[in-house]
């Protein structure tokens, strides 16, 4: 896609709403160096978002969109789940699959884009939830990265089926009691993290979104390795304040919690991986 | 609500399910009759015309400058606006708005009617919208609002429009421009 499909046409620019016009004039378009740091001046690439006051999804989303290298060549799959709310919002290009079978959705996309545009750069970025990413679609995510599929998968974890009233899943940890699992959880979490090591992910990260910069660090050395390597793979602590009962203004509080214990910063790089990131940070892109 | 019938849930048009196809190329629609191009172009000038806020809604196919011919039909289309006393209310994208529109400003094609109420626009234009939005939006305002629509398509037309002029490109917008002067004239206004 050209950056040139956001120029608006002069004659007909008057009764454009502002929204649109500040998208042509005001977002950060064509320039790999944008980041979090842009947000308050550039115009955002979500206009709203529907998911609850306070939801620390939506700050994850506000960072990976001003993080995002090359967001007028990306292509985000998505997956069901309270994530899936906020996409028809974004001004990019998103695909939603069947539950679970982004990654597979997204392998194909990766591959046909190599094949119809070879000289030009586009990224594949998948965003679900951990129901999408570990449970429901481990097959299809684990799969994607056996093949070394060069796309980058980001899971919001929230421990939680959320949206569905609080069911436990793969990502709960052990002994968490939600609505509608009044039991508590019987196993461990499942370290998608480790697993994605071990599938031959080249980049993997763990994280809560507490720390703005951080999650822009790693959304760029992800998609950067996912272009020239292979797979790549972020687990980002994404609260889901209703669930575990908290209030709208204390999400980023219960991640800095979490950034001390299960969710500490952890990142892995292949050697391949290494090289990528160490050529990106001469280039000044890291 | 209007009571669509079976057709209602069919993924196409409702004058397909009732047997109204497109035109044949050089020639319109109007209603479920096939005419000439010139007569469909005179009704929708007229219709325009003589009812209440009539309104054109421009498409991204020629909101924005991704080619020349967006940016010739751009400028007919600001003419367009001027010879028939029309308002301009862009359909920029797809997207569905949350919490709602802004009528005055934008038309959705998931909720077209909103805008169409909100403006008590009786006549109006599709112009650039691609043709599955086209469709969604046409169906909706054939089964919720009294307006009356007409489609100029690029490509083959859309049924549920009550005149589709298809294959329109630049020269033909222009045609459009000087049949609506006429009938202007005719008219009197």
């Amino acid at each position: 896609m050209s950056v040139k499909i956001f120029k608006i046409n002069e004659e007909l620019k008057e009764y454009m709403p502002q929204e649109i016009v500040d998208l042509e004039e005001k977002a950060t378009w064509g320039n790999p160096k944008r980041g979090v740091m842009d947000l308050p001046y550039a115009k955002e690439l979500v206009e709203e978002h529907s998911l609850c006051a306070g939801c620390p999804e939506s700050a994850a989303f506000r960072y990976i969109l001003a993080s995002l290298p090359n967001p007028e060549d990306t292509i985000i799959v998505n997956s069901t789940g309270c994530t899936s709310l906020v996409f028809p919002h974004i001004a990019l290009h998103t695909v939603h699959p069947l539950f679970g079978n982004q990654n597979a959705v997204a392998s194909g996309i990766k591959r046909v884009l190599e094949w119809r545009f070879p000289d030009k750069v586009k990224d594949v970025v998948v965003i679900a939830g951990d129901g999408a990413t570990i449970d429901i679609g481990l097959d299809c995510t684990l799969q994607s990265f056996f093949r070394q599929e060069k796309i980058t998968t980001i899971c919001f974890d929230n421990e939680v089926y959320a949206n569905t009233g609080g069911q436990d899943s793969g990502a709960t940890p052990k002994g968490m009691e939600f609505k509608m699992a009044p039991g508590g959880k019987q196993w461990d979490k499942v370290p998608m993290w480790q697993l994605a090591i071990d599938s031959g992910c080249h980049y993997v990260a763990r994280l809560t979104v507490s720390s703005p910069k951080k999650v822009e660090q790693v959304v760029k050395k992800a998609i950067y390795v996912a272009r020239e390597v292979g797979p790549t793979y972020i687990h980002l602590y994404t609260p889901c304040i209703l669930e575990i009962g908290l209030n709208a203004d204390q999400g980023l509080w219960e991640m800095r919690q979490r950034d001390k214990e299960r969710f500490k910063f952890f990142e892995y790089m292949s050697d391949e991986a290494k090289e990528v990131i160490k050529k990106k940070k001469e280039e000044g892109l890291l | 609500m209007a009571k669509l019938g079976p057709s209602g849930y069919s993924p196409y048009p409702v004058a397909v399910t009732e047997g109204v196809l497109t035109p044949p190329p050089g020639k319109a629609l109007m209603f479920n009759e096939i005419v000439d191009e010139e007569t469909a172009m005179r009704e929708a000038a007229k219709a325009m015309l003589t009812r209440e806020n009539p309104t054109i809604f421009p498409g991204p196919q020629v909101l924005y400058a991704w080619n020349e011919e967006a940016k010739k039909k751009a400028k007919l289309i600001k003419e367009m606006a001027e010879v028939l006393g029309a308002k301009i209310i862009p359909m920029y994208d797809y997207r569905p708005k949350y919490p709602k529109i802004d009528p005055e400003k934008e038309i959705n094609p998931n909720h077209p009617n909103l805008t169409i109420w909100h403006n008590k626009i009786k006549a109006c234009i599709f112009i650039g919208v691609h043709c599955h939005y086209a469709n969604v939006a046409l169906k909706i305002i054939r089964a919720e609002t009294d307006c009356f629509t007409i489609a100029m398509c690029s490509l083959a037309g859309h049924e549920d429009a009550m005149i589709t002029l298809r294959d329109q490109h630049a020269e033909d917008l222009e045609k459009f421009i000087r049949i609506a002067k006429e009938v202007k004239k005719e008219l009197g206004k």
